[in-house]
Parts: structure tokens; sequence; C-alpha cells
């Protein structure tokens, strides 16, 4: 008998395809085909038929599958169902995900688990929107094998052209998705030609048989290369003379005597014991559950992971993934959810929505919002650090859910993508043209002038007579205005204290870059905060960094309201003007303070000039 | 964890035992009671449960069963209703247990099939299939707002066969009515009811004989129907399940009481 226990010849396979593609038909034609009906089986299933069938004096294999009363009356399948069934060379489970478009979560959560597809196409329609969505997401969660059965061979008269067609448009389509195999088979459900035997009514196509396929095909996965992750479930303590970690081995292996780290202290110790209810182990592979003891008392919790101290996972607060959107409300920026990997769940937030994957043109196109089912690239900011590997190179440890913190209902499917903190795998590379050539074909010194003071101080008026000056003393200069980079590629932050803070780190590394080039930036910008121009001062060489505070009284300024900003918080309609509803932080040690109640802007330009002919 | 001393319980309790070792399960076990059940099985069910010190709780719908509720005159999916679903809406209640563990399997039935791992249920134990959560991988979302509870089913992706084949690997203790004996029964349809104890009305025209037959699921005796079979042990059992002509639940007068009847009932909150 073959079961499913038996790892190494089950086969775990998703079937996907568009509504009334017959894909519910497939597989129930393959399972009555391959295993044989049982008697009350078949006695229901041609009662149904004659009940809910569509099919005119005939057996519905659909049936079979469709559960659900309400899937009953209106001839579709609306939720994922599991079928198992097997043959004397295998054991399959089947994962049945419905074909409508706001059914993705479906197809998403069927593929999440399966090491293969079984994709539908109805040869009378082609490779509609539906199936390229379907195959676009089987290989963004990781299936590596598909198959496509072109199905409806029969109502066109066995046509190899139309077959060939459709099997050209999916190669050209699938390249960029790199299945390791890709079978194309034209098939029958209804009448199963091709399914479990090759059929005589399509002598011109001479590969095997659905089942065929199936049952020869060999999707082993490279878990078994991948470096040891266990994730660590429960701490199991009897008694006091024992405490052990138990859980399942995700990924590689685990061995009695071998090192083994706890990915987020970065604490190395050993394995002590494998236990089992069978007895201690010398080791146990990926997909084995055990309790281990380690050599030494070390702190370790439900939700830790432990990994093969040599090859580590990234961990981190700050990282990139992709999000399958599951959740009725959508997606927002600074959003705040549970986040759940491994065994571990804790806060965090989306920082950013970066992009939105086109799914049918295979394309990314910017983006601030996900809906449901939409699939996009995010930037995750969590309360205290995670450990994952990148999704591709490992489902176990890459694959988390977001859960919303106020239906507790999973909002997002998520797939990590790299590390964003610190940007650690990322080493400087250093060109032959140095800044210090640059500055000196320019024949100065270059500098970041940096105007900080409250909005309406006017910063940006002295900032642009500055400009002016040092042009017509024949400086190269470059002008960066808070106002007009907000347009630009600051677009995309608001102005609570964490954009605020961004918003200057942005102005901050510009600035450097400007310096590099060997001009003399010019940065107009509130910038409210000592530590954030603080830091934007320490990426400069010493003395490169000349702070100015233009120093205009808080009531002079809403005298000024040369942007109507005061007028609109004096109406209540803005209530985080620095000044007002937002702190603002004085230079403790400005180079050059400029009273404007003292100073008209053409002096205070020219004693910001007179700094700069002394330093240049 | 649910625990009714038939061979999917039993499973599911050796699973626990070993995932839990060296410790124990930290958890009670439950068994719903109808006061119908084989005798055989409740005897099984007190011998595994004090050979392994369980905590066995269990629990009987006694209002129902004064009202005169039985297996005979009282309509089948009525007394199925009152005696099974009721009664473990009873016990969770009143033990307030946040999350039951069953035996449930996807190729029991086909809305079985889909059927979450990890299946939340609406305050009043109610199950929404269009309110479940998507499972990816093995990352199961496990939060409950107030008054919701979970029902777990880790043996939904096995099959009958790996039932047998597991019980058969781990030489698991199974309650002799699955193995093929002579007992007195009494034909009804297709099928043959064991005459458990004296309650079972006979009918002037019904003849019990005795056959050697056994049972594939094991429900009420009165509405659990025996095949003829001469399967002695796990596996012959396998043997003949590998070339059956009937499903397993096929026994279970229960289930044929209507269209769709299994996802009504577990609407209602039937494990």
């Amino acid at each position: 008998m073959d079961s499913l226990l038996d790892q190494r010849s089950a086969l775990r396979f998703l079937a996907c395809g568009s509504v009334d593609d017959g894909k519910s038909t497939l597989i129930g034609r393959l399972i009555a085909d391959s295993t044989g009906l049982l008697d009350d089986q078949r006695a229901n299933l041609e009662e149904d038929s004659r009940r809910f069938g569509t099919v005119a004096g005939g057996v519905d294999f659909a049936l079979l599958l469709d559960g659900l009363e309400a899937e009953r009356e209106q001839g579709i399948t609306i939720d994922v169902a599991h079928r198992f069934f097997s043959t004397p060379r295998r054991a399959f489970a089947v994962a049945d995900a419905p074909g409508h478009q706001q059914f993705t979560r479906n197809m998403a959560t069927g593929a999440s688990n399966a090491d293969l597809a079984v994709l539908l196409v109805d040869i009378r329609n082609g490779l509609v929107e539906q199936a390229r969505r379907h195959a676009a997401i089987a290989a963004l969660l990781g299936i590596r094998h598909v198959v496509v059965a072109v199905n409806k061979i029969d109502l066109v008269d066995f046509s190899e052209r139309r077959f060939r067609c459709i099997e050209r448009a999916f190669d050209a389509f699938a390249r960029p998705l790199a299945f390791r195999s890709v079978t194309v088979i034209p098939v029958s459900a209804r009448n199963g030609d091709n399914v479990v035997q090759r059929s005589v009514r399509t002598p011109w196509y001479d590969g095997p048989s659905l089942l065929h396929c199936l049952e020869t095909i060999d999707v082993r996965a490279t878990v078994d290369n991948a470096p040891l992750r266990f994730p660590v479930q429960w701490v199991n303590r009897p008694d006091a003379s024992f405490r052990g970690f138990a859980g399942t081995v995700m990924s590689g292996s685990v061995s009695v005597g071998a090192p083994v780290a706890v990915a987020g202290s970065g604490r190395i110790t050993r394995v002590e014991r494998i236990v089992s209810f069978d007895g201690d182990l010398a080791d146990a592979a990926a997909g084995r559950a055990v309790t281990l003891t380690l050599t030494d008392e070390i702190d370790i919790v439900r939700g830790d992971l432990l990994i093969d101290p040599r090859l580590r996972p990234t961990v981190t607060r700050q990282f990139a993934a992709d999000l399958v959107w599951l959740g009725d409300t959508p997606a927002q920026p600074r959003q705040s959810f549970l986040l759940k990997i491994g065994t571990t769940t804790v806060p965090a937030t989306l920082t950013r929505i970066v992009d939105r994957l086109e799914l049918e043109a295979l394309s990314r196109t910017a983006g601030d919002a996900l809906d449901l089912n939409a699939i996009g690239r995010v930037w995750i900011e969590t309360a205290v650090p995670v450990a994952f590997d990148p999704y591709a190179e490992n489902r176990a440890t890459g694959g988390f859910i977001l859960i919303d913190r106020a239906t507790l209902r999973t909002a997002a499917a998520g797939l990590a993508v790299e590390n964003l903190a610190a940007a650690t795998n990322v080493h400087p590379q250093t060109g032959q043209v140095t800044p210090a050539r640059r500055a000196a074909m320019k024949g100065q010194r270059p500098l970041v002038l940096w105007l900080t003071g409250l909005p309406g101080a006017g910063k940006s008026t002295i900032a642009d007579l500055v400009e002016r000056k040092l042009v017509e003393h024949g400086r190269q200069t470059m002008l960066l205005d808070g106002d007009n980079l907000r347009q630009g590629i600051n677009s995309d932050l608001g102005f609570d204290n964490a954009s605020r803070a961004e918003n200057v780190r942005r102005v901050g590394e510009i600035a450097r870059l400007m310096t590099e080039a060997g001009l003399i930036a010019i940065v107009a910008l509130v910038s409210p905060f000592r530590a954030d121009r603080l830091r934007a001062a320490s990426l400069l060489p010493d003395g490169s960094f000349v702070e100015i505070f233009v120093d205009t009284p808080m009531e002079v300024c809403r005298q000024r309201d040369t942007k109507g900003l005061h007028a609109l918080a004096d109406k209540g309609r803005l209530s985080n003007l620095t000044g007002r509803g937002q702190p603002y932080e004085p230079p403790e040690q400005p180079a050059l303070v400029l009273r404007t109640t003292e100073l008209s802007a053409e002096q205070a330009a020219d004693r910001v000039v007179a700094l700069v002919q002394g330093r240049v | 964890m649910l625990y009714s001393g038939g061979k999917d319980s039993s499973v599911l309790l050796h699973l626990a035992r070993k995932a839990f070792y060296p410790a124990r399960p930290p958890f009670p076990f439950l068994h719903i009671a109808t006061g119908w059940d084989f005798r055989e099985l409740l005897e099984h069910r007190d011998r595994i449960a004090s050979a392994h010190r369980l905590d066995l709780l269990v629990h009987a719908n006694d209002d129902a069963t004064r009202a005169g509720i039985n297996p005979f005159t009282t309509e089948t999916g009525e007394y199925s209703r009152l005696m099974l679903t009721e009664t473990l809406r009873q016990a969770l209640d009143r033990y307030g247990f946040d999350v039951a563990i069953g035996g449930g399997r996807r190729d029991e039935e086909k809305s079985r099939a889909k059927e979450r791992i990890f299946s939340r249920r609406a305050p009043g134990h109610v199950w929404n299939p269009r309110d479940q959560q998507p499972e990816l991988w093995r990352t199961f979302n496990l939060r409950l707002a107030p008054g919701e509870t979970m029902r777990a089913f880790p043996l939904s992706n096995w099959t009958e066969a790996d039932i047998w084949a597991y019980i058969q690997a781990e030489t698991i203790p199974i309650v002799p009515l699955y193995f093929a004996s002579e007992r007195r029964v009494l034909q009804r349809g297709a099928s043959w009811i064991a005459v458990d104890d004296h309650r079972l009305r006979l009918g002037a025209d019904d003849r019990v004989e005795t056959r050697r037959v056994r049972f594939r699921t094991l429900g009420c005796w009165p509405l659990t129907g025996a095949h003829d079979s001469s399967a002695a042990d796990v596996a012959a059992i396998i043997a003949e399940i590998g070339t059956a002509r009937l499903s397993e639940r096929q026994g279970r007068l229960v289930d044929g009481a209507r269209h769709a009847s299994m996802e009504r009932k577990k609407r209602e909150g039937y494990f």
C-alpha cells in the first residue's frame, strides 16, 4: 500500500486554472480513472449528476470535488479543497484552488505547500489573464515544476495547430519565471483523453499522459542542501532535571555534538541529545520532529531559531518582502500588524509600499497601496529583530504572515526578500577618480552650507541669494531646497517625526554626494531636530559641514507667512507645523547666526558668502 | 484533546504522547459519550486512560437522555445534533476550553476536504466556511478574538490508509471491534447492526444471527453498520481496505440522512 506517510514517493500538487476550464472535472477524472471509484461514491456521484450535473445524461466528475452546498448550487469551487489518492507508483495530495480572480489568496495558500502545479487552460480561450496570474503566483511561491493541461482538445477536433499555439505562448510567457520543468499536455477531462492513458485521438502528441507525468516526475527540492533551521516550538520541562527544545527540523539536519547557534542572540552551543519517544537519535533530518537538549544553559524560548553557526540567516528589524495581500481592507503605509514567522510573533509596521507586481506582464509598477489579491514589494520594520532566509532560498524560513491587530484575521502572506538595515552585505566600491580630484578640477573646496530654521524664517530666500552670489564669484554650486525635494525624491514622506528624520537623512546623503562631485551644496531645510543635523554632519569630512542658523522669532515668521502655512495653522487645518504643533531645536554651536530681524536678506547672504570665501 | 477510543483517536493520542515526550501531554482528554457507545470501546478507553494516566473527562447530554432521545425513534439527524453536536458544545463551554484537538480527516467526506487544520469557530461554536483563514506553509494564525474558539485537526492530511499504516508501524493498541469476529447482529438495510445490549428493540421480522463481521468506523452502536469480513489483524485490514468497494463512512447511518449533511452538522458545531 502506498501512503502519504512515505515521504519519498508522495507528490503534493496544486491544481489551478480559470473558471470553467474544467479543473474539478479533470481532478475528478484523474482520481476516478487512476484508482477506481468506490461503489457508494459512484452511486452518490451518479445521483448528484442527475441533481446538479452540467453534463447532459452523463456523469459530472466535478461533483466528486465540489463539496460545499453553496458551490454545488452555483456550480463553482469557492475554496481550496484537499484530495488524496494513490496509485501503485505514488501517493498524491491535491490542493484544488479556485479560478476566481478574487480568490487569489486560496491559490497562494495551495501553492505554499505544493511541489508542482497543474495549470488548466481551455484550448478555446488560450492563455488568458487568469492562467498567467496563476503561473506567476505559483512561481513566486516557490513551485519549480509546472504541468500545463490544455483542456477541451475534443472541442477543437484534436487540433495540433491550436495546441502548439498555446504551448508556444506559455513557453514565451513562462521563461522569466524560471520553472525547472514545464510539461504541456493536450487533454479532454470530460472524455479522459491523455489523463490516465495516452489518447489515440492525439497521434501527433508524443509526451506522457497526465498521470504518467505526475507519477514519474522528480521534484525533490533543495531543502536537503539548505543549512540547519530549527524553530523552537516549545520548551519541554517535565521536571527540574530536563530542559529540552521541541520542534521540527525545517531544513538541513542536526546531529549530536554538532555546534548550533541561536539566531537572535548569536550564542553558540552544542547538541547534547536528540530525544525522541522511540529513544535518542544520532541525527535528525528535515521534516523530523524532535526534542533537543544542549550542552550549555543559554536563554532559549519558544520562537527562537536554532541554526548552523556557519551559515547564518539574516537577523534584522528592517527588511524588504513581497506580500500577497489577503485582507479585505487595503494595505496602507505605516500600518501596524502582528508578524508571524516560524514560531515567533512580533509587532511590525509596514514602513513603505514600494511597488506592485503586475502578474500578466510580470512587471513592477510604483504604488503606495495594496488591495485584496494584489502582490507587491514592501518594507517592514519589526519591534524586535527577526531571523529569516530569503524566501527564494528557503521556503521554510522565508515565508511569514501578517495578522490584522483589530480583526486578528490573516492580512497577508509574506515572502522575505532582503535585509534593509545597515546594508551589511554591501561593500563600498572606490573608484579611480576621487572626490579630491573632482574638487581640484573645480578649483574649490566642497562644502555643505546647511541653513536651518523655522518655516518662514527666510531660509530659501537667503539660500537663493547665496547661490547667485557664489556663481558670480565663479563657484560651482547646487541648491537643495527642502520644499522642492519634497516634490521629488521625498514625495513619499509625511510630516510625522519619523518622516522628518528620514527627510533630513536623505537630504544629508544627497548633499554628501554633491560634495563628492566637488560642488558647494546649499541646503535650505527646516531640519528641526539636532540629532538629524548631527547625523548629516557626520557623513562629511571635518569642517565641510557649515551649520547656519536662520534665526527668526516665531512671531515674525507668523506675520511674514510667505507660504500661507501659519494662516492654515490658525484655522486649525495644519497641526504639525514646526514651531507650533511640532518642536524646533535650534543649533547649539552654529558656524553663523543670521538674525533676520536685524539683517536684510542681501546682508545675510553677504555674510554667508564671506564665510565661504574664507574657507574655500 | 477529543478522545473516544476509536482508531483516529488512538493515533492522535499516540502522536501527542510522542510530541510531548519526555513530558506528558499537557492537556485533558475529553470523551463525548452518548450512552450508546459500544461497551468494548468504553472498556478500551478506560484501559488506555489508566495505562497512560490521562486526565480523562467524560461528558454526556443527560437532559436529552432523560427527554427520551434515542437512536431508534428519534430522527437520525436530530439525534446526532443533540447527542454529539450539542453535547460537545456544552462540554467546551462547561470547561471553558478555547482549543479542542480532534481526529477529523479531510478524506472522510467532501465538506471536510475544505476544513482548515486550525478551524476558527465564532461565539456559539458556529463554523462559517466563508470566514476561514488561509493556511500558508506551516505558519498558522492562532489568534482568537474574545468568545471565539478553535478546533484543531492534526490528522487533516491523513487518509484512512495512512491511519492503518501508522497503527501497524507503531503497534498502537486498537479496540477489537475493528477486527473480524463472531458477533450477534441484525440486518438493517445493507449492513449489520450489532446487538450490543438489551435496549435494541426487535421487530416481529427481526432475526438475530451470528456472523463474522468487523466495524470500519465506530459511532453509536445502533447506528453503526458492520460488514462481513475475515480481517482479524491490522495487516488483513490494510489488505481489505485496499480492495474495498465502499468508502469509510458508508457504515455511518448518521451521514446519509440528508444531502451535504456533514456540512450542516459542522456549521452547527459538530466536530
